[in-house]
């Protein structure tokens, strides 16, 4: 396993962690805790349980007042009949009384119910959306790096959605149904022990039934899920990599590829479906069957003179009742095994503990000495080694006095960019320590962090916003001068000023596109911004033309003169402002010095210069 | 005007209708099951509404004159009835399954013919998360529409109506009682609908935005632990879900007042009837029977009359799903390339003297379709010629529209104005297949599929290309570390497979570009992920591939334009200077400036 990148390792992730079958990265099945599940579940809703009782009791009332319906008919039939042919008015009277008061009270207890329920199941929503994204924000850049943006996109949308769907309608089904079955058997034992007996005995059949349809519909959601999840992915391939499918004509063969997982998720779909029918049909022919029978014997003792009109018409109006929300379990069932899978895989995201955790008692940076605003880095006894067991780095000492410029240069998977992601804290060393100024870099907490180190990578990402906004990521509260002057320290002012709307461009709206040289260049006029101590730019100029990368090596000996800076770049050009260069090879540092004296001598620095200066003639 | 989220049009006289009318051309090829399905479901449901009857006849004849056969004929009635009852749900349901399966299958299917032929510009506008939600989500909420809430308004409205009829046939004065409701119903109902469609409506477009920032935190999680702002990132996100929650809760308000109206107002009159029946049956004007068979049927309505809100509330939103989905089934796809040749591109073809060969541009201006109308074109007054089997480099400041220009070529955009010939055969005059396979392009940003390598190298070549063609391929990009993989040329890369580096990726997209020995090959900046020793291996590779066919090179490098036969400068939009490198450090400034670094090694 640890071989297959090994042995082909390549430049911009040397420390993506090798992957292989039995990665549970590559399935989506990221190692869920047994009742990890159950637990989330427990601490989404234990914050509310005064609420969600209330919910319950709001619905026990609903129900207890939708339910004496048919009580009052008997009542009517038995009672107030008889006793308004006596002329006594009493029963009639109470009668009409109880009708208003539970139509009443059956319509403001279900206003009430739906609003309470609305109330809790936003909130967990709320607090489960929050939960994944602060964890997905907290978990390290490793973990981004093997978990797909797709992956962790489809946990906060269609995942949370599909909760949504079962506290919506699914959990407000269930217990209207057990509620409703609970309350017609006691109503029916109540009324006639006998009759309710039968009622109850239907009950076994019908569970059967269910566990029977939980089984096989478990099985056809699994596949269907698994097959729409196909569907994403091409789906999203295809719009992601929307100009090569054009220039090389894929369009045909992609419609045909589509199709094949289409039409299996439209077969799949069509048995889920089909499932659906035969718990329908099985369930009502339950029902009406014990309908039959009811009546039968009901209707037998009425002529006998053993059981009264009233209650077997009630038994009749119940029997209707409780049978009638038995599809609406199937439905239940449905967004509860998909809501199940999902909270499972929600579970799982939340169970991934960051590798890079922040401190739990976070200690300040030392105040800077001198007049250097730069500060000293020291990589002490530092070795990385994937969780995994490849080791990248080797042990190694290096220390960078403050207000150093250090270029970074060697070949592909030569171990740069782990070197710059440990200083920058996107990962933690195996062993040893880095130091800021002789500060651990685990014991800082975020803000003091990026005080201290902040990175500008060669994929220079644009949020949705203005320009300006882009900009003022690197430090909030920065008038609209300072934003200016960041950008015209790098060059950028002029094309900013260029678009449609200037700084108030939106990147994401029309006249706002923006070419990767300019991005790279609103990426470190945001890094200007945030004036750290050190600057680490690894690639950050890959797709700048010379002149940007003339202006980017201006303003870091003008405005962020006194920086300490760690520069990777494979071009060498950057290198020449470099007090000192760093050449690394398979994890190690081989030379080490000034420029010019590397250049002079014979090593592998010289080979590389003398390969670029020909690459130039 | 679309923008990235479509925003509603909100119209006062947007019907739902008719915005579900549009999906009858999907609906059609099953239309006869549907029919059939609707009316087995019409079937079922007056059935269930016999069933009180038959207990009518029971109690007001066997069970008052004490017959215990006609009591077993009556429960035999009602079992058969049930059984009956029974199968026709069964039958509704199996008659439209695969049938709606089909419908949703083939609404996205045509969705995703239809995104991958539409402009490159449109999908510059949508993020592609947009797209997903209306072929899954959108979808799904119509396959639903179809199977219920279409159905069951028509069946549940015809159960009323028959249920109404039984009822006043039964007992005229009890049936109007049970009628006084109706009208407030149907207020509350239209007054609901309205205001539930625009509440809708922005909880879906909210629920949008929230997508959008879960996304670029994402995709953008470098860029925020890098400067710490996960804590912004975080605030943001909590606002925009506490927003939702807002309007989420308004809806609620909104179902929960319908349902507490729908629930209320036909109970009220039940309880009415019963009272009034039951005075009735006491001063003997009715049977005891007709009462129980009068309020079970009243009974049995209250599910379709209960039913009717959340119907209406989920073809709103099937319309409003409907329209998401037409906003881009409306979008104009690609025209289709065979436009008549204008007769000077065809005449020139037979000039003969070689100047009509070769890659040409011909006073060519672009301006993005979505730009103001009142700015600058990007491109203007573009004349080049590119010599067949010439290789020409261009080069222009960052976002001088290098990337744009070569994006005409293959017609990934189409020129404002202009034309650009191919030895002389004008490309919009072409069909774009066509095109296309004359000319193979290395884009900046190389983009590999969940394929294996070998196919997504050889996709770039003619069918039947085979082992040879790859290995040449793979020999001209310096790829040989496929070999070194865990299965070779046949590893899984992209999404769903192995992770491979920004070099790894670019030498592969440089690999399928050049592996059809196209005639035409545009490269946009095909070397810049590439360290020192790859890089100049990959371009003494280059040049023989370059030999043998005309090149269009992005190039940000003397190394890259050194690889050029000539050079052409963009800059404020036009090609301001053609010449060989050494011509240009001489004769154009900005030329030398763009390529200062060269100036300064040779100092």
């Amino acid at each position: 396993m640890t071989a297959t990148t090994a042995t082909a390792p390549d430049r911009e992730q040397p420390a993506e962690e090798p992957r292989g079958p039995q990665d549970p990265f590559d399935h989506d099945v990221l190692p869920t805790p047994p009742g990890a599940t159950g637990a989330l579940l427990r601490s989404l809703l234990a914050p509310m349980k005064a609420r969600v009782a209330l919910t319950v009791l709001l619905l026990l009332l609903q129900q207890a007042a939708v339910q004496s319906g048919p009580l009052l008919v008997a009542y009517a039939i038995d009672a107030a009949v008889p006793a308004f042919r006596r002329d006594d008015m009493g029963p009639l009277l109470a009668v009409a009384i109880g009708y208003l008061v539970c139509a009443l009270a059956s319509g403001a207890l279900q206003y009430a119910f739906i609003l309470a329920s609305a109330r809790v199941n936003q909130d967990v929503l709320l607090d489960l959306r929050g939960r994944i994204f602060r964890h997905a924000q907290a978990l390290s850049v490793d973990f981004h790096e093997r978990y797909t943006s797709g992956r962790l996109i489809s946990r906060s949308t269609t995942d949370v959605e599909s909760l949504r769907e079962l506290l919506d309608e699914g959990l407000q089904e269930l217990v209207t149904v057990v509620l409703s079955f609970v309350y017609i058997a006691a109503l029916l034992l109540w009324l006639d022990l006998g009759l309710g007996a039968v009622a109850v005995a239907s009950f076994v059949p019908l569970y059967l039934l269910v566990r029977l349809y939980r089984r096989r519909a478990g099985r056809v959601y699994t596949l269907r899920s698994t097959a729409i999840a196909a569907v994403i992915v091409k789906f999203v391939e295809t719009m992601n990599g929307i100009r090569p499918v054009r220039a090389f004509r894929r369009e045909a063969a992609n419609d045909a590829g589509f199709r094949v997982l289409n039409s299996r998720h439209e077969r799949t779909n069509g048995d889920a479906l089909l499932e659906m029918a035969r718990y329908v049909v099985g369930s009502r022919l339950v029902a009406n069957t014990a309908v039959a029978a009811i009546v039968l014997w009901g209707a037998y003792r009425v002529a006998g003179g053993t059981l009264a009109l009233g209650v077997l018409a009630a038994a009749v109006l119940y029997l209707r009742r409780l049978y009638d929300p038995i599809d609406r379990l199937g439905m239940f069932l449905n967004s509860y095994q998909s809501a199940a899978a999902s909270l499972e895989k929600i579970a799982g995201l939340l169970a991934q503990t960051p590798s890079v955790p922040e401190p739990a008692r976070p200690r300040r940076l030392p105040e800077r000495e001198g007049e250097h605003p730069g500060r000293e880095v020291v990589f002490d006894g530092v070795r990385f080694a994937y969780r995994t067991g490849g080791e990248v780095l080797p042990r190694f000492d290096l220390t960078l006095p403050a207000g150093q410029t250090v270029a970074v240069v060697g070949s592909t998977g030569a171990g740069k960019s782990t070197l710059a992601k440990l200083l920058a804290r996107f990962y933690d060393p195996t062993d040893g320590r880095v130091l800021l100024d002789g500060a651990d870099l685990r014991e800082l907490a975020v803000p003091e962090l990026r005080r201290g180190v902040v990175m500008v990578t060669q994929e220079a990402f644009l949020f949705s916003g203005t320009v300006a906004d882009n900009i003022a990521l690197g430090r909030p509260d920065a008038t609209r001068t300072e934003v200016e002057s960041a950008a015209k320290a790098i060059g950028a002012h002029d094309f900013i000023s260029a678009l449609p709307d200037g700084y108030d461009t939106d990147v994401r709206k029309r006249g706002g596109r923006i070419s990767a040289g300019q991005r790279q260049l609103v990426a470190f006029a945001r890094a200007l911004l945030a004036d750290p101590a050190v600057l680490i730019l690894d690639e950050a100029t890959s797709s700048l033309d010379i002149p940007g990368e003339r202006a980017v090596q201006r303003a870091m000996s003008t405005v962020l003169h006194g920086r300490t800076a760690v520069v990777i770049a494979h071009r060498l050009s950057t290198v020449e402002i470099a007090d000192r260069v760093l050449v690394m090879e398979h994890g190690r540092i081989v030379e080490d010095g000034p420029p010019a004296e590397l250049v002079a001598g014979t090593g592998r620095f010289a080979d590389l210069h003398r390969a670029w200066r020909d690459s130039l003639a | 005007m679309v923008t990235t989220h479509a925003t509603p049009e909100d119209s006062p006289d947007r019907s739902a209708v008719r915005t579900l009318l549009r999906l009858w051309p999907y609906v059609r090829p099953v239309r006869a099951r549907m029919v059939c399905a609707a009316a087995v479901a019409v079937v079922a449901s007056c059935l269930a509404l016999v069933i009180p009857l038959v207990l009518k006849w029971m109690v007001d004849g066997p069970v008052a004159d004490r017959d215990p056969a006609g009591v077993w004929l009556g429960a035999l009635y009602l079992l058969l009835l049930g059984i009956v009852e029974a199968l026709l749900f069964g039958l509704r349901r199996w008659l439209v399954a695969r049938p709606l399966a089909g419908v949703e299958a083939s609404m996205r299917a045509a969705l995703y013919a239809r995104l991958q032929r539409l402009p490159v510009a449109f999908h510059d506008r949508w993020a592609s998360g947009q797209l997903l939600s209306r072929a899954t989500t959108d979808l799904m909420l119509l396959r639903m529409f179809l199977a219920f809430p279409l159905t069951f308004l028509l069946v549940n409205s015809v159960t009323i109506l028959v249920g109404v009829i039984i009822m006043l046939i039964q007992d005229w004065t009890l049936g109007l009682v049970i009628l006084v409701p109706a009208v407030p119903v149907i207020v509350t109902c239209v007054i609901f609908e309205r205001r539930y469609a625009s509440v809708a409506r922005r909880a879906q477009d909210q629920v949008g935005d929230l997508t959008t920032v879960v996304e670029e935190s994402v995709l953008g999680i470098r860029v925020i632990k890098g400067f710490g702002r996960h804590r912004s990132q975080a605030r943001a996100f909590r606002e925009l879900s506490r927003t939702l929650r807002g309007t989420e809760l308004r809806k609620a308000r909104l179902l929960a007042a319908i349902w507490g109206v729908i629930v209320t107002l036909p109970e009220l009159a039940i309880g009415a009837a019963l009272v009034l029946g039951t005075v009735r049956v006491a001063d003997g004007e009715l049977s005891a029977g007709t009462l129980v068979a009068f309020l079970s049927t009243a009974l049995a309505l209250r599910w379709p009359v209960d039913s009717i809100g959340f119907l209406l509330a989920m073809s709103q939103e099937a319309a409003t799903a409907t329209e998401r989905y037409f906003e881009v089934m409306d979008a104009a796809p690609e025209s289709d390339g065979h436009q008549p040749a204008r007769a000077d591109g065809e005449e020139r073809a037979d000039g003969g003297d070689g100047g009509h060969l070769g890659l040409r541009f011909h006073d060519v201006a672009f301006r993005y379709p979505d730009a103001p109308g009142d700015s600058a074109p990007l491109l203007e007054r573009v004349d080049l010629h590119i010599r067949p089997g010439e290789s020409m480099a261009l080069v222009g400041a960052t976002g001088s529209g290098k990337t744009t220009l070569t994006a005409l070529v293959p017609r990934l955009h189409e020129v404002t104005s202009g034309r650009i010939t191919l030895d002389g055969r004008d490309i919009a005059a072409m069909p774009r297949e066509e095109l296309r396979t004359l000319v193979a392009v290395a884009f900046e940003e190389p983009t590999l599929f969940s394929a294996g390598v070998a196919d997504n190298v050889l996709m770039g070549a003619a069918e039947g290309a085979g082992e040879a063609d790859l290995e040449r391929a793979l020999g001209v990009a310096q790829a040989a570390f496929v070999h070194d993989l865990p299965e070779g040329a046949a590893t899984q890369v992209g999404e769903q497979g192995l992770s491979l580096s920004g070099g790894q990726r670019q030498r592969l997209a440089l690999a399928r570009a050049v592996v059809g020995r196209p005639r035409f090959l545009v490269l946009d900046d095909p070397l810049s992920a590439l360290d020192v020793h790859t890089e100049a291996a990959v371009e003494a590779a280059l040049r023989d591939v370059l030999a043998e066919t005309t090149a269009l090179i992005v190039a940000h490098r003397p190394s890259t334009v050194l690889l050029a036969d000539r050079v052409a400068l963009l800059s404020g939009g036009r090609i301001t200077a053609v010449g060989t490198h050494r011509e240009l450090l001489r004769t154009s400034t900005e030329y030398a400036h763009l390529m200062a670094g060269t100036e300064e090694a040779h100092r």
